[in-house]
């Protein structure tokens, strides 16, 4: 879109705040903006997030990238990958790192998608 | 594993032990400054405490060697793709006054979708992998201890990976951070959705680790075709980024706005960029300003960007800089080669302590031109913004290609940076959250269902697993080196000759790079000059001849030329002939022997010139010269003819005859030293007289081919002067 400087035109609504006035319109302005992206991010997570989950639970970088992808490849990301580690262990009686090398070898997936009812909501 | 001033850093050392290290300390420091702090003989205002252990500006020597630390925090960024050998630049930038050592990725890391391992080499910058972040920091923390001051590590926590490095900068004790989602969006075409889903998380692990932030504002600056005019959108970006980061957890004082300066001389800078630097400051006084140097209209000159930067270092004194960045004068060239990371970290450190206690004398106008153009960029920012809502909020804004845009909103060019949601990089990788979702870890963001499995782990969600690894660091599992051919030890072995024995290359960011650089004068042309230049620099032997800068002196009577190339042998330090630094006698020493036996001298500068300032230096006894030794001085002042210096030795039966040779064309203070001593000679005198001769330009090995007793050059004190003549009497006695 191309557009002249309308400036004088728009500004007749702000021309008469106070500096103080003006400078708190414009934080206003921002938190409306930003909200709604900020609870977005609270109800999604991501491939990073999950691996990154995972960083923090004693995996590595490559174990973590194996086993998320196994966690995507299964629809089981809106359950965080952290927890289908966790979950298995539980039901395993692993501990949760012995359970994620297990699923970042390809192994105990068919018990993992039980322990969430195949990724049902 | 301690650093000593006298030792190189051992690399190779470095490296051992990496598996287990742990940083010493985690979170951003900052300068503290101190009013009415006496240093040498000067009272600053605006300085930090100064270090331990420090290279001093230049002109420090006449100065008792102070070395006065400005208040901010001073950045340099390092760049060169060996993270070993940026090891060695961020110790001698240390020295010199960076606390804040900013390592630049690698080009296109932030496409990689996951961590990097290892250490490969990278391109403009290091891939940042846990090894290599690991080995910086340890360096880092044996540096901090050396110059007496905290240092800031920072790399960049951007891209689709974002959560992870952050996780992992978080149990590396990394320090600050760039983490700005629109940066993705706008110059990396990173799904939008994607991208603020995994800030959110990344600047959770951040506020954990009690990570300083940057944001990335500037780079619109750096995009946008006319810099000056996208000011508005950048105090939008700079709110939203903020905002997003507060929202998240951030305390303010952490987060750091990146600003620049738009324009550059010959624009009228001040006129456009000081009423922006206000207004920002005005806005978001509760945050912390990191102000970087204006790259957009940097060339190759760089002297003409050190001149920048410095009006750039006015903005910041005369507003406000937490942090002052620092951008290396050959930016513009080539990547920042070492030298050049010193020059600017001195640039702002002599400008900033230059300018010591400035505002206590003026300020700024409270009404006119400077706080009109501050309220009208907050307005046109505020209407930036309502439009950005009209429009139903950010997302579709971008779409409608509101940043970037090369109109001074709200005047639109329809040449913004436009990008889909449903394009991009990452796109389709954004899942919802199911009511049982759960990470049992610390520092995650947003809805998390731990209470299904124990409703006492809450608020803290790693009880589940016994802590994760930022309680529990020995959780982490470290991987060394993934790629046999690319890695630290393979490159430390292809130069294990010049770490390891006392051959020794040049080398301007890689150990045994062999680059030099020459400066030159051709009389010709730019074009004729240029190939000259190549020409000339093959036949000195040089190999891959570049010319990095070219400058018109006048269209045809010249050209300056700078140009680089590499050596391709080497030098053995061991077989070098050296002579030993000059002795020094004490104070004490020296005055004994006179009182002993008194000495006379005759002094003057010879030929036709009329400096006096360093003679009178090496006798004045307020500036510490020979007569406070009790020396007796006959200084017979300036443009003194040589006859007349030596009539006067023979007259008052001198012990010696000290001329200062300041001007030094076509050598005529070589000559001059000459013509002292055969007039000695001539006169039947030199046996009995010393003859010491002086100035900046004088090598002292050449002077003494001359025939003189000794010469002094720059850096000479009263007490060199005085040891000499003490030391060679004694021994003219001794012959005779």
């Amino acid at each position: 879109m191309k557009r002249a400087d309308d400036f004088q035109e728009r500004r007749q609504h702000l021309k008469d705040l106070t500096d103080e006035q003006l400078e708190a319109k414009f934080w206003q302005l921002a938190e409306q903006i930003v909200e709604p992206m900020v609870d977005m991010a609270k109800k999604h997570t991501s491939p990073s997030i999950e691996r990154s989950v995972l960083l923090r639970m004693g995996f590595s970088s490559m174990e973590a990238r194996a086993i998320v992808e196994g966690v995507m490849d299964r629809g089981l990301m809106g359950k965080g990958a952290g927890n289908v580690v966790y979950k298995l262990a539980i039901k395993k009686g692993m501990t949760t790192r012995e359970a994620g090398l297990q699923l970042a070898e390809g192994n105990l997936w068919d018990e993992a998608m039980e322990t969430f009812q195949g990724g049902a909501k | 594993m301690e650093l000593k001033p006298n030792e190189k850093l051992d690399i190779k050392n470095l490296l051992e032990g990496l598996e287990n290290y742990t940083p010493k300390r985690r979170g951003w420091t900052w300068r503290k400054k101190e009013e009415n702090q006496q240093i040498g003989p000067f009272t600053f205002n605006d300085c930090s405490t100064p270090l331990k252990n420090s290279v001093p500006l230049p002109s420090a020597k006449y100065f008792n060697d102070i070395d006065p630390q400005p208040a901010s925090v001073i950045t340099t960024e390092v760049a060169s793709g060996r993270f070993e050998d940026d090891i060695r630049r961020m110790r001698m930038a240390a020295w010199h006054g960076a606390d804040h050592i900013m390592v630049i990725r690698t080009a296109g890391q932030s496409h990689f979708d996951g961590l990097i391992e290892g250490t490969p080499q990278g391109i403009g910058g290091i891939p940042i992998t846990r090894k290599q972040v690991r080995a910086q920091r340890k360096a880092l923390d044996l540096i901090e201890e050396e110059v007496g001051r905290p240092i800031n590590y920072h790399s960049y926590i951007s891209g689709v990976a974002g959560p992870e490095i952050a996780v992992m900068f978080a149990e590396e004790g990394v320090n600050g951070a760039h983490q700005d989602p629109q940066y993705n969006v706008l110059y990396r075409n990173i799904n939008m959705i994607r991208s603020f889903v995994d800030a959110a998380e990344a600047k959770k692990a951040m506020v954990w680790a009690d990570i300083a932030q940057i944001d990335g504002a500037h780079n619109a600056n750096a995009t946008a075709r006319e810099a000056w005019k996208v000011m508005p959108e950048l105090m939008v970006q700079h709110a939203l980024n903020s905002t997003y980061s507060v929202k998240v957890g951030m305390k303010k004082e952490n987060i750091c706005l990146s600003t620049v300066p738009p324009t550059a001389p010959p624009a009228p800078c001040m006129a456009l960029d000081l009423p922006y630097a206000v207004a920002l400051r005005d806005v978001f006084k509760e945050y912390r300003m990191r102000a970087q140097m204006n790259t957009k209209y940097m060339e190759s000159s760089t002297r003409e960007a050190t001149v920048t930067h410095v009006l750039n270092l006015l903005i910041s004194k005369l507003t406000r800089a937490d942090i002052q960045s620092t951008i290396t004068p050959d930016e513009g060239r080539n990547v920042p080669w070492h030298i050049y990371n010193m020059e600017a970290i001195d640039t702002a450190k002599q400008a900033l302590v230059g300018m010591d206690s400035l505002m206590e004398m003026i300020q700024l106008k409270d009404e006119g031109a400077l706080r009109d153009k501050a309220r009208e960029l907050k307005e046109r920012a505020v209407l930036f913004m309502e439009e950005v809502l009209e429009v139903g909020g950010y997302f579709n804004a971008v779409e409608e290609g509101f940043f970037v845009d090369s109109g001074y909103y709200p005047e639109r060019n329809g040449d913004g940076i436009a990008r889909k949601m449903d394009q991009g990089i990452g796109v389709g990788t954004v899942f919802e959250r199911d009511e049982d979702y759960m990470a049992p870890v610390t520092a995650h963001f947003g809805y998390n269902n731990v209470a299904q499995y124990d409703e006492s782990a809450v608020n803290e969600p790693a009880k589940l697993i016994g802590g994760s690894t930022l309680e529990n660091p020995e959780k982490i599992i470290y991987i060394d080196e993934l790629d046999e051919t690319d890695n630290v030890n393979v490159r430390m072995e292809e130069t294990k000759e010049l770490r390891e024995t006392s051959l020794m290359k040049p080398e301007v960011e890689w150990m045994g790079d062999g680059y030099v650089m020459l400066n030159l004068f051709l009389p010709a042309s730019k074009r004729v000059a240029e190939f000259a230049a190549i020409e000339l620099g093959k036949k000195m032997g040089l190999e891959d001849v570049e010319v990095i800068h070219k400058e018109i002196m006048h269209p045809s009577e010249g050209t300056r030329i700078e140009l680089k190339g590499r050596v391709a042998f080497t030098i053995d330090t061991a077989a070098l002939v050296i002579p030993p630094e000059p002795e020094v006698m004490t104070e004490d020493e020296v005055r004994a022997e006179i009182e002993k036996q008194p000495m006379k001298i005759v002094a003057g500068t010879v030929g036709e010139d009329e400096h006096s300032v360093g003679l009178r230096e090496i006798i004045d006894i307020k500036h510490g010269g020979i007569e406070k030794y009790g020396i007796e001085c006959h200084y017979l002042g300036t443009s003194v003819q040589l006859e007349k210096l030596v009539d006067a030795a023979i007259e008052l039966n001198a012990d010696a005859i000290l001329a200062s040779t300041i001007i030094s064309h076509d050598d005529i203070h070589y000559k001059n030293m000459k013509k002292i001593h055969e007039l000695c000679i001539e006169k039947g005198v030199r046996d009995k007289l010393m003859i010491a001769c002086g100035g900046t330009q004088v090598t002292p090995e050449i002077a003494v081919q001359q025939g003189v007793d000794a010469g002094f050059g720059r850096g000479t004190k009263g007490i060199h002067v005085a040891t000499f003549l003490v030391k060679r009497r004694s021994e003219m006695q001794n012959e005779n």
